[in-house]
């Protein structure tokens, strides 16, 4: 646990491996007490912390490297999972993993993006980047979901759809395009959750649906914080002040109108207690699943449209 | 998002020379030819020794594909909230008002209804000059109402596309333009109305990656740069040079992304073809 700590949780981890070896002298009653104390101290210095993150700071738990990514979900909020791959053109995106899974009593098709841990798992998945053989994927399994009946889930984190030669050869817009098409008229219920980073077309393109949920500490928007600064900044330096601008939070996204809701995370963010996160994590999309499951398919379709349709400010 | 990186760097030299300089006599850049504007505008604004493709805007592109006189603009005066209250080096809000008195558009796409040849079409065109063409609320919106235009009057939709891509200072509201226009062409096309997409230099990042790739038909003017990604960015991924070409017209068609590839000064004579094989009758 000792490897990725963020400036910011630095204190809290101090304190907390204070207490780790105040314990090994536990049967002494002083220390006892002493143990008692500091651990009242952590949970208010871990509430003041995580109370006012600021922008960037969330930004960098949602990129945070022991967070939870989409396989940890599978067997903390599902009962089965059965992985399906390949787009039926030419290609595996490891970057994208698909499969029938079972949300209690529920089938499901879950769909979502996968980065690695280290280095060969990061260079396997392409750091959670796909391209265009993973939308299209993803597009094969929501068309099947779709004729059999079965509701999709999807789970976003990306820091975007690879710029890659073979990417663009391949048609990376036309496949986000595509999906796009096809997601908003699909007439099986689609629960979105965003798990980690919602990194533009990249994440849009297995991102419409019924529910858009948003993990606490993740975030959304057009463009990465570094890119944006770059941009419009002329300079890497800016990021902090882009990830404010941008306003890319859970919190700014509901504000916005654009999600519907934030599950929350475990103090101290998903990493912290991955198996918390899942029960979390299992309980809202059940209750969000089963209220979908009410809705005829075209009234969600119809739905839909105008959920989107709404998204936008302008002035006539 | 590409669309700053582009004009910042400087780093696509055919995207900068595209634009018409001011004055009566006008060089080309690509062959250096020294054309009087006059020639240049009854050429549909193309070289008349090389056939370069001068960018051109809407205005232009009214004048050079619809019957004289038959646009009528919807939603013209509709312009962008600055929903984030967004600041970088300088507000947006002040950024989209000046850009407004500077190229007399109030955002980057006209909409309206017109006719090609007597036909009547749901009409839209992107304006590169304003901020990069990019997609914000405005352009969201505009197309979506132009959609539902085509839509409800059951008449062949035709969209221009001449765009860097999403409009990043609305943040995650630019985003979702591309589920909203997407969105309504799915509808559309349940309908089947046609849409044709019509691309133009340059179309990247998220106008490509949603209304613009998903045409019935979709066809490029030549040379024209489009991508998802842009092209300096895909050189820092990469770490190499692009190879000649590379995202331009003619390799999209090339990969199977284009229906096909048509001079300027055909592009009107192809809609009327197009229309008429897409209409039921
Ligand atoms: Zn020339």
């Amino acid at each position: 646990m000792i490897k990725n700590i963020l400036e910011f949780e630095k204190p809290i981890i101090d304190l907390e491996s204070k207490i780790d070896e105040m314990r090994k002298y536990e049967d002494n009653l002083d220390i006892k007490d002493e143990i008692e104390k500091l651990e009242n101290k952590v949970y208010l210095l871990k509430k003041s912390i995580y109370d006012n993150l600021t922008r960037w700071q969330r930004v960098q738990l949602a990129r945070h490297p022991e967070r939870p990514y989409t396989l940890d979900y599978i067997y903390r909020v599902f009962d089965d999972f059965l992985e399906l791959h390949g787009d039926r053109l030419y290609k595996d995106d490891k970057a994208i993993v698909a499969g029938f899974a079972r949300l209690g009593e529920h089938k499901v098709m879950l769909i979502g993006h996968q980065k690695g841990r280290d280095t060969k798992s990061n260079l396997y998945r392409n750091f959670g980047m796909p391209n265009p053989e993973g939308y299209r994927k993803a597009l094969r399994l929501m068309k099947m979901a779709e004729k059999f009946n079965v509701p999709v889930i999807t789970m976003l984190d990306t820091p975007g759809a690879y710029p890659g030669l073979e990417a663009e050869k391949n048609g990376q817009a036309e496949a986000i395009a595509r999906n796009l098409l096809v997601m908003s008229a699909l007439k099986v219920p689609i629960i979105v959750c965003i798990i980690g980073e919602g990194a533009s077309g990249g994440a849009l393109g297995i991102g419409i649906g019924d529910r858009i949920l948003m993990l606490e500490n993740t975030w959304y928007s057009v463009i990465a914080p570094e890119s944006c600064s770059s941009i419009l900044w002329r300079s890497w330096d800016y990021k902090e002040q882009a990830a404010e601008a941008l306003k890319l939070t859970a919190p700014d996204l509901l504000e916005q109108g654009i999600i519907d809701r934030i599950v929350p995370e475990p103090l101290g963010g998903a990493h912290k207690n991955p198996d918390e996160m899942g029960i979390i994590l299992k309980k809202v999309l059940t209750e969000e699943l089963e209220n979908l499951l009410k809705i005829k398919a075209d009234k969600l379709v119809k739905d839909r449209l105008n959920k989107f349709g709404a998204m936008g400010v302008f002035e006539e | 998002m590409a669309w700053f990186k582009r004009i910042k760097q400087n780093i696509s030299p055919d995207t900068q020379k595209s634009e018409i300089p001011d004055g009566q006599w006008v060089k080309c850049t690509n062959c250096n030819e020294i054309i009087h504007r006059k020639q240049l505008e009854t050429n549909s604004f193309v070289c008349p020794k090389c056939d370069f493709h001068f960018r051109i805007g809407s205005e232009e592109y009214i004048k050079i594909i619809l019957d004289h006189g038959s646009f009528k603009e919807i939603n013209k005066t509709m312009k962008s909230g600055d929903p984030l209250n967004f600041v970088d080096t300088k507000p947006y809000n002040s950024r989209i008002a000046s850009t407004i008195s500077k190229t007399g558009l109030f955002d980057a796409v006209k909409t309206g209804s017109g006719k090609i040849e007597g036909r009547r079409v749901a009409f839209g065109c992107m304006d590169f000059k304003f901020i990069g063409g990019s997609m914000g609320s405005v352009v969201g919106e505009k197309l979506a109402r132009l959609i539902d235009k085509a839509y409800t009057s059951k008449i062949p939709l035709i969209i221009i596309s001449q765009s860097g891509g999403a409009r990043m200072m609305e943040g995650a509201y630019s985003l979702m333009q591309m589920a909203k226009t997407s969105a309504r062409l799915a509808r559309l096309a349940e309908a089947k109305i046609p849409y044709i997409s019509i691309l133009t230099d340059p179309t990247t990042g998220g106008t490509t990656a949603s209304y613009a790739m998903l045409g019935d038909i979709i066809i490029a003017e030549p040379n024209a740069l489009i991508g998802f990604a842009g092209p300096r960015v895909i050189k820092q991924t990469i770490g190499k040079d692009l190879p000649e070409g590379f995202q331009s017209s003619e390799f999209l068609l090339e990969n199977g992304f284009l229906d096909f590839i048509t001079e300027r000064k055909e592009l009107r004579s192809k809609l009327v073809q197009l229309v008429d094989y897409l209409s039921n009758s």
